[in-house]
């Protein structure tokens, strides 16, 4: 379903600081695959969800999502297919707008937007339903601006929203990573029910190795632009956090260097 | 006194109004869309020029304002197009529209000034309606309410909605598959049509239109925005659009009795200038004030505890 052939990015190209931030990459997702991808810092992980989102345009190689090419494709444009999380719970949302407005914006994902009335009255039990099965409380607040939400709450609308309208592809990216350790619980959690209410084909980028394992049915990990592991069935299952540290020096030639990933081994 | 002559509320409310709509073109692109465009120190005047040369021509005045707001949202769409496709910072594709409409309202003119007092204003129209006592300051209010009526349903649209969060957060509502350049466009015709309206309005209420009338502008509509927040405080768009109205009817208060008090006229720009700087930095200042207070207090409990 979705598809990336030879992807090369290049960032600054022809200048002192030229980075060659993806290097050729081919992946190949199944509907319903849902892959995790770890690496250090400035492997290309979250490189790659932006040019599957169409925020950057590959410099050489397709991507294509169901068959369509969408390689040269803007992140609008890509819309219908492609909902995201981003790390920041404040990437996601409108604040100054209220949780029903936010709702209401992303009810019509991908639909031409005119002058009929952005919130209609029929919709709002149905997105009291959606938010009383986060188990949040925010039912009871669809009038509230969404700047009055904690983090945790913020990062659950916003899941809610990159998937409502129906996308088939869902990014998350490092999407627990600025919240506390229970908040980023729930919302893992959250995303387990979410990505199987919906059928979701989803590409996660996490720093957290034993999320990256335990989570979806399939492991890549990434260095300097290039994927150098690809786990999936037995071998994955079988796969300890020390064993994919170890394949990531054999891989790599060097130590996996970045705290972030070291700390959350456990 | 003049404080006790009824015509000096009049004639300040009806200007205060007739502003009114450049303030809420300033507010839909400063507050709205966050971007702070000053096209509208261009726009403003071309709409006075557009309606001074169709009148002068014979055109019924009420089409001539139509034609006056087209003309400004076709500025505000040059500089939406220049800061998005050709990626110029938004200040700067701002001055630049500005800029050529300086050039662009002297050749519609074709002199620097056009007297308007032996024609057919947009006011006339209304005689039938609202008499000839109150006609300009009843057709002046009816204007801005019907589009102040417009604005608040347009931004509440599906439409008008995206714009919002366009301000608000544009990466966001661009993965909802929103594509913001053209809708910053839109915001910016917008905008500017009613700053130009707003000009449109000021040239036939003055019976003059003049190329320079256009200074100043865009810290009049910010000076009418932020004191409008001062007395209405609220998200919600019919109140916050009311609170615009307000503010300008509010400022043009202040600076008439500024003039009344022996103020230079010359002198009020550096005075607007000021109360905005003062609004928009009092959380900065304010920030300031509250570091000098705590360090005072922990001076004095260090006293205490010693």
């Amino acid at each position: 379903m979705l598809k990336m052939e030879s992807v090369h990015k290049v960032f600054n190209y022809g200048k002192v600081n030229e980075n060659h931030a993806l290097n050729g990459i081919d992946l190949e997702l199944k509907d319903g695959d849902f892959v995790t991808i770890i690496g250090s810092n400035g492997a290309g992980k979250s490189t790659v969800l932006n040019l599957v989102a169409g925020t950057y345009l590959p410099d050489y190689g397709k991507i294509t999502i169901n068959g369509i090419d969408v390689s040269n494709w803007p992140s609008h444009k890509r819309a219908p297919f492609v909902g995201r999380v981003f790390q920041d719970p404040l990437m996601g949302t409108a604040a100054e707008m209220t949780i029903e407005e936010n709702l209401s914006l992303a009810y019509k994902r991908g639909q031409k937007r005119g002058l009929k009335l952005g919130i209609s009255k029929n919709r709002r039990d149905e997105f009291r339903e959606l938010l009383s099965w986060l188990d949040l409380g925010l039912e009871d607040r669809l009038d509230d601006q969404v700047k009055l939400l904690s983090g945790g709450q913020r990062q659950a609308l916003t899941l809610l929203m990159a998937t409502l309208g129906k996308p088939e592809i869902l990014l998350l990216d490092e999407h627990t990573a600025a919240l506390d350790p229970k908040t980023a619980e729930q919302i893992i959690e959250l995303t387990r029910r979410i990505v199987e209410k919906n059928r979701l084909t989803v590409l996660m980028v996490t720093h957290n190795m034993k999320l990256a394992l335990e989570m979806g049915n399939r492991t890549i990990m990434m260095d300097k632009g290039k994927i150098i592991l690809d786990l999936q069935g037995k071998e994955r299952e079988e796969m300890t956090i020390n064993d994919l540290v170890r394949k990531f020096s054999e891989k790599s030639g060097q130590e996996l260097t970045d705290d972030r990933v070291l700390l959350a081994k456990d | 006194m003049w404080f006790l002559n009824p015509g000096f509320y009049i004639k300040t409310l009806e200007e205060g109004i007739a502003f009114a709509l450049l303030a809420l073109g300033v507010y839909l692109t400063f507050r709205i869309l966050d971007f702070a465009d000053l096209t509208v120190e261009g726009s403003f005047p071309l709409g006075a020029a557009v309606v001074a040369k169709l009148i002068v021509a014979g055109y019924n005045p009420f089409l001539a304002t139509i034609i006056a707001f087209i003309a400004g949202a076709i500025a505000g769409m040059i500089t939406g197009i220049i800061n998005t496709k050709l990626k110029i910072a938004g200040l700067l594709a701002g001055i630049l529209t500005m800029t050529s409409l300086y050039s662009i309202n002297l050749r519609i003119m074709g002199r620097s000034l056009i007297p308007l007092f032996r024609e057919r204003k947009i006011f006339d129209a209304f005689e039938w309606l609202f008499g000839s006592n109150y006609v300009v300051l009843l057709t002046l209010i009816l204007i801005v309410l019907i589009i102040k009526i417009l604005l608040d349903y347009f931004l509440h649209t599906e439409l008008g909605m995206a714009l919002r969060a366009t301000g608000d957060n544009p990466v966001m509502i661009e993965t909802l598959g929103v594509n913001t350049d053209l809708i910053k466009i839109l915001g910016l015709a917008l905008a500017n049509g009613l700053v130009a309206l707003s000009g449109a309005l000021m040239a036939q209420y003055y019976s003059s239109a003049n190329a320079q009338m256009g200074m100043g502008m865009i810290v009049v509509g910010l000076a009418s925005v932020i004191i409008g927040e001062v007395f209405v405080r609220t998200s919600k768009i019919p109140f916050a659009t009311f609170g615009v109205i307000l503010g300008s009817v509010i400022y043009r208060f202040a600076i008439a009795i500024s003039l009344r008090l022996g103020f230079d006229a010359t002198d009020l720009k550096i005075v607007t200038a000021a109360l905005v700087i003062l609004a928009l930095g009092a959380p900065s200042l304010r920030k300031f004030m509250i570091q000098d207070e705590f360090a005072e207090r922990l001076l004095e409990e260090g006293e205490y505890n010693a």
